[in-house]
């Protein structure tokens, strides 16, 4: 008796389950998001028998496993929330408590939402003004190259917008199925989105050994190598990189802007850790402002979508979910089919486009909350730095554990050395060897990180993801903890 | 040669609206009023969307009070706010820390965290209370509730796990005719197919069950049915469904092996005799083995309603019946949207938990909500008799949701001149209206109607005199427009 065959009860059909694992969409079943997988599970259900009341080596769990940062104690930025108070309840506007700055950006924003109300829709692809400020956000940050306000496409996180243009790009059948080239390691929205769509998924490998920096050689080999199964058309980079940190030098980026004009690609840049970069001698530089510099050869022809978002950097508001994408050189026609697909969701929160309107408008050197919001971004920014040197420096004192700079975004990606016994034993149980290793941490430290094999790794090399969010006394136990477990682990499974 | 000249069929599929021609003429209007340009209006009246806030309905204070004490919980210091609104910003900003809950117990409790994948558990376990207790009794399990980024986001989702592009032949979804638009359009953009059965407008829009087997019938070899969508108040057409109609609809779902979807965004906007009731209570109500078995999907959502917060984006998917294993599936789907928004998430709290009798707040609240429930009411009224009376124009009555969904009788002449123009005849009037009367309705032609039959959508959630202003610029605009094509 199948799932699907109709079952007599008491002389009253009934039947078994329409929607079963046979009959539902197969690309949702190879959907997989690890960051929010079975490891946080775990941990969700730890937290829940320690507030029951069970005995464990620990009394809390630490999840260092996902990029937000208010979760780990990072304060908001004060500005921030008090023009979302104003916008919220406009009866504050007669509060002299909130600065004229805050009361003059809540204002305008209000002014540009329908019937003066952040509850109203807003057009589909973002309230006009604050697509408006993101393209002199742009212009101001890349040496005044021109940004055009009908190019930004605001949206609910940068996540969204990534999706959207993914669904826009994936076609074809057989071999002329859509290719997308991802970095591994990569931040698994992709993977999923790809798995979800039933797009190919390239593989192009960091160079660990050089600080993950990326070869255009092996760019060159992922593509080729592809070109037998399936149409590669888009290529998508990270960076600042998700999870492993790398800050692309200048050269670097010119050679993938470079590759991406030969071979046809369209160029996906996720720069959400745009100002999380750490280490001395290392800089952001935007794709756009690298290819104008590179000249109308490249600048009138590549095409592109980069993205950001509020919930990095320095302001970590996940919650709001607000973000944007800036398209390049996107055909007319095509333009006009995003657009179409985006009003599908309607629009994204007004909250979330309010919140990055203060991102990339916030007081200037003039204004009276200028002082304050320098302080609290700059001591942000700045803890973030010593954390990421401090997480360097201890993890490559544990013998085992190798850890590249992290220098920029929000995460460490060490590599640790699993005993031959340890790898043998993950087999037997059908588990990767780092989850076994993750899970094991989580059991005896209350730790919760997420296993290399979450975002790709090179076959027989096993890491793990973890954030270097929490307070710098926190992340020195923390860190502490790792060694030691580390250590124990590595003499359990000699 | 550019590499975008080939992209996702499934999206160039999707139908593009009319009224993205009425949009770009409104924008073009509005610069030239900006501009001075004079028009026989001095500003235009917006009633395209189901959008009481951008229509001038002010939004609730206790909802606004408390959200702006989430973001900003300085403003709890002092008396300023009433202690209600205090007491339950507190509670759900513990509840944002809830999730991980960490030894630093002191740190700011923010909204700026993510949330668990389903949503914050405090006000999932609301939500899931508030159903409960809406289908007088019928358990509700928290962990059957995703809340997301609207309703539209979730229906898209479960859509997505419903629609196999892969099969040899495409899922069909069968979807009323009106029904609005953008629930066909996630269909099409899945690259499933939209099976549509007509409501019967001269029986006020009922949905009738003989009309769900011929549409059945009719994709017969063509695509695999594989669910049945019910708006229930609709949209656009404002029918609220019977108990009978409802059991039917289930049966009907049950005998032809359809999941079903319900969507219920406007439960809280119901004028006329016919109560509302939930798909979920009349299928718990007919029991065993129907209530075991029937698999549902049922939405609701923050942006109707007294609340009207659409811009916040807060909505729910509840499931009911659903085979476990493909649960986890769903779940990990949600998993890689990260979370909805937390402002969205706290609307839903709010909705589903307002100000009760005896709080501080309530009285505002109560003369607030009642203050929208009336005007609506009243809107409901004088929109059908002011329509009604005028020729070539009739209008069924207006039982729930947001709009009006009169239909025009059109004269030849005018749709022959419609013809000419390259417009659906629907979309000619609607843009004569708004070059001529400064009113943005949008046309029938976008929501599905009988053939040779056509009609205008306008919102009704509005204050009384913005209703009042539209109907006199429509009537005068609808006879001028009667007399010019006679």
């Amino acid at each position: 008796l199948n799932s699907s065959s109709p079952v007599f009860l008491n002389g009253v059909t009934c039947r078994g389950k329409v929607l079963t694992l046979d009959s539902m969409n197969p690309n949702v079943r190879r959907v997989e998001y690890a960051v929010r997988g079975p490891i946080v599970q775990r941990a969700v259900q730890i937290e829940k028998e320690l507030r029951e009341g069970v005995k464990k080596p620990f009394t809390e769990v630490i999840k260092a496993n996902i990029g937000d940062a208010h979760a780990m104690g990072q304060k908001p930025i004060t500005f921030f929330r008090q023009v979302l108070a104003l916008c919220s309840y406009p009866d504050l506007l007669e509060d002299n408590k909130f600065p004229e700055d805050a009361k003059k950006r809540a204002r305008r924003i209000l002014d540009a939402c329908g019937g003066h109300s952040i509850g109203a829709y807003s057009a589909s692809q973002g309230i006009e003004c604050i697509r408006q400020d993101v393209a002199r956000y742009i212009e101001k940050r890349d040496g005044g190259i021109p940004s055009n306000p009908d190019n930004i496409y605001l949206s609910t996180g940068a996540s969204d917008a990534i999706v959207t243009m993914l669904k826009l790009l994936v076609c074809g059948e057989g071999r002329d199925r859509t290719g997308v080239m991802i970095s591994i390691p990569q931040y698994p929205l992709y993977s999923a989105a790809l798995a979800d769509l039933g797009a190919v998924q390239i593989n192009y490998y960091l160079d660990e050994d050089k600080c993950w920096g990326l070869d255009v050689t092996e760019l060159r080999r992922a593509l080729n190598a592809a070109k037998q199964h399936c149409k590669p058309r888009v290529l998508c980079i990270i960076n600042p990189g998700n999870p492993t940190g790398q800050v692309q030098s200048r050269e670097c980026i010119e050679d993938v802007i470079r590759f991406a004009k030969e071979e046809n690609l369209f160029l996906m840049a996720d720069e959400v850790y745009q100002d999380n970069v750490y280490a001395k001698g290392c800089k952001f530089h935007s794709f756009k402002k690298v290819l104008f510099e590179m000249g109308p050869e490249y600048s009138s022809s590549l095409e592109m979508a980069s993205f950001h978002s509020t919930s990095k950097c320095y302001m970590g508001e996940c919650g709001f979910r607000g973000g944007y994408m800036e398209v390049l050189n996107m055909d007319p026609e095509v333009k006009a089919q995003l657009t179409k697909l985006v009003s599908v969701r309607l629009c994204p929160p007004v909250s979330g486009q309010a919140m990055l309107d203060l991102v990339v408008n916030p007081p200037l050197p003039d204004e009276p909350s200028y002082a304050s919001y320098l302080k609290e971004r700059t001591a942000v920014l700045a803890a973030l730095a010593e954390k990421s040197h401090l997480t360097e420096e201890m993890f490559n004192t544990v013998p085992g554990i190798t850890c590249n700079p992290v220098q920029g975004a929000m995460y460490t990606f060490p590599r640790i050395t699993l005993p031959q016994k340890a790898i043998a034993k993950a087999q037997e149980e059908g588990q990767a060897p780092d989850m076994l290793y993750c899970m094991k941490l989580l059991e005896e430290e209350g730790i919760c990180l997420v296993p290399g094999s979450g975002f790709g790794q090179k076959e027989g090399t096993f890491h793990f993801r973890m954030t270097i969010l929490p307070p710098t006394e926190k992340l020195k136990v923390v860190l502490q903890k790792i060694r030691d477990f580390h250590l124990r682990f590595t003499q359990e499974f000699s | 040669m550019s590499v975008l000249q080939e992209i996702s069929s499934n999206v160039k599929n999707m139908k593009t609206l009319e009224y993205s021609l009425l949009a770009r003429w409104t924008k073009q209007i509005k610069e030239d009023l900006r501009q001075g340009v004079k028009k026989p209006f001095r500003e235009v009246i917006d009633v395209s969307w189901g959008d009481p806030h951008r229509g001038g309905v002010k939004p609730l204070t206790f909802v606004r009070q408390v959200l702006a004490a989430c973001l900003y919980p300085q403003l709890m210091n002092g008396e300023k706010l009433p202690v209600d609104v205090r007491q339950r910003a507190q509670k759900l900003l513990d509840g944002c820390a809830g999730w991980s809950r960490l030894v630093f117990s002191k740190c700011s409790f923010s909204l700026g965290s993510y949330s668990a994948t389903g949503g914050l558990p405090e006000i999932v376990q609301r939500v899931s209370e508030f159903i409960s207790r809406r289908d007088g009794g019928v358990p509700s399990n928290p962990e059957n509730i995703f809340l997301c980024c609207g309703s539209q986001w979730a229906l898209t989702r479960i859509l997505n796990v419903l629609v196999n592009a892969e099969a040899p032949f495409p899922t069909g979804v069968l979807t009323p005719a009106p029904c609005y638009s953008t629930t066909p359009l996630s269909i099409e953009g899945l690259g499933g197919v939209v099976i549509p059965y007509y409501l019967s407008e001269e029986r006020g829009w009922e949905l009738q069950v003989e009309e769900l087997h011929r549409a059945l019938e009719s994709c017969k070899g063509a695509c695999h049915p594989i669910a049945l969508y019910v708006i229930n108040p609709g949209n656009p057409a404002g029918q609220v469904q019977s108990r009978k109609s409802m059991q039917e609809v289930i049966r009907f779902a049950s005998e032809k092996r359809l999941f079903l979807l319900a969507d219920e965004v406007y439960q809280g906007c119901v004028y006329g005799e016919t109560e509302f009731v939930s798909y979920k209570r009349v299928l718990s109500e007919m029991g065993p083995p129907l209530s075991d078995t029937v698999e549902l999907a049922s939405f609701h959502s923050a942006s109707k309603g007294f609340m009207g917060e659409c811009g916040l984006r807060g909505g729910y998917v509840e499931l009911v019946n659903l085979d476990p294993a493909v649960k986890k599936y769903i779940y990990t789907l949600f998993c890689a949207d990260s979370s909805p928004p937390v402002l969205g998430q706290i609307a839903l709290d709010l909705m589903t938990n307002p100000p009760q009798p005896g709080d501080p707040s309530y009285l505002l609240y109560y003369q607030e909500t009642q203050h929208i429930r009336s005007t609506v009411v009243k809107n409901v009224k004088k929109a059908c008799e002011v329509i009604n009376s005028l020729q070539g124009f009739s209008c069924q009555a207006v039982e729930g949701g947001a709009f009006a969904f009169p239909r025009i009788h059109l004269p030849a002449k005018a749709i022959q001149k419609a013809k000419e123009a390259g417009m659906q005849p629907d979309t000619f009037y609607c843009l004569r209206l708004l070059e001529e009367a400064g009113v943005l309705a949008s046309p029938g032609s976008d929501y599905g109607q009988e053939e040779g039959t056509f009609h205008i959508r306008f919102c009704i959630l509005l204050p009384h005199d913005v209703l009042g202003e539209l109907l006199q610029r429509l009537s005068d605009f609808h006879t001028q427009f009667m007399k010019d094509f006679s």
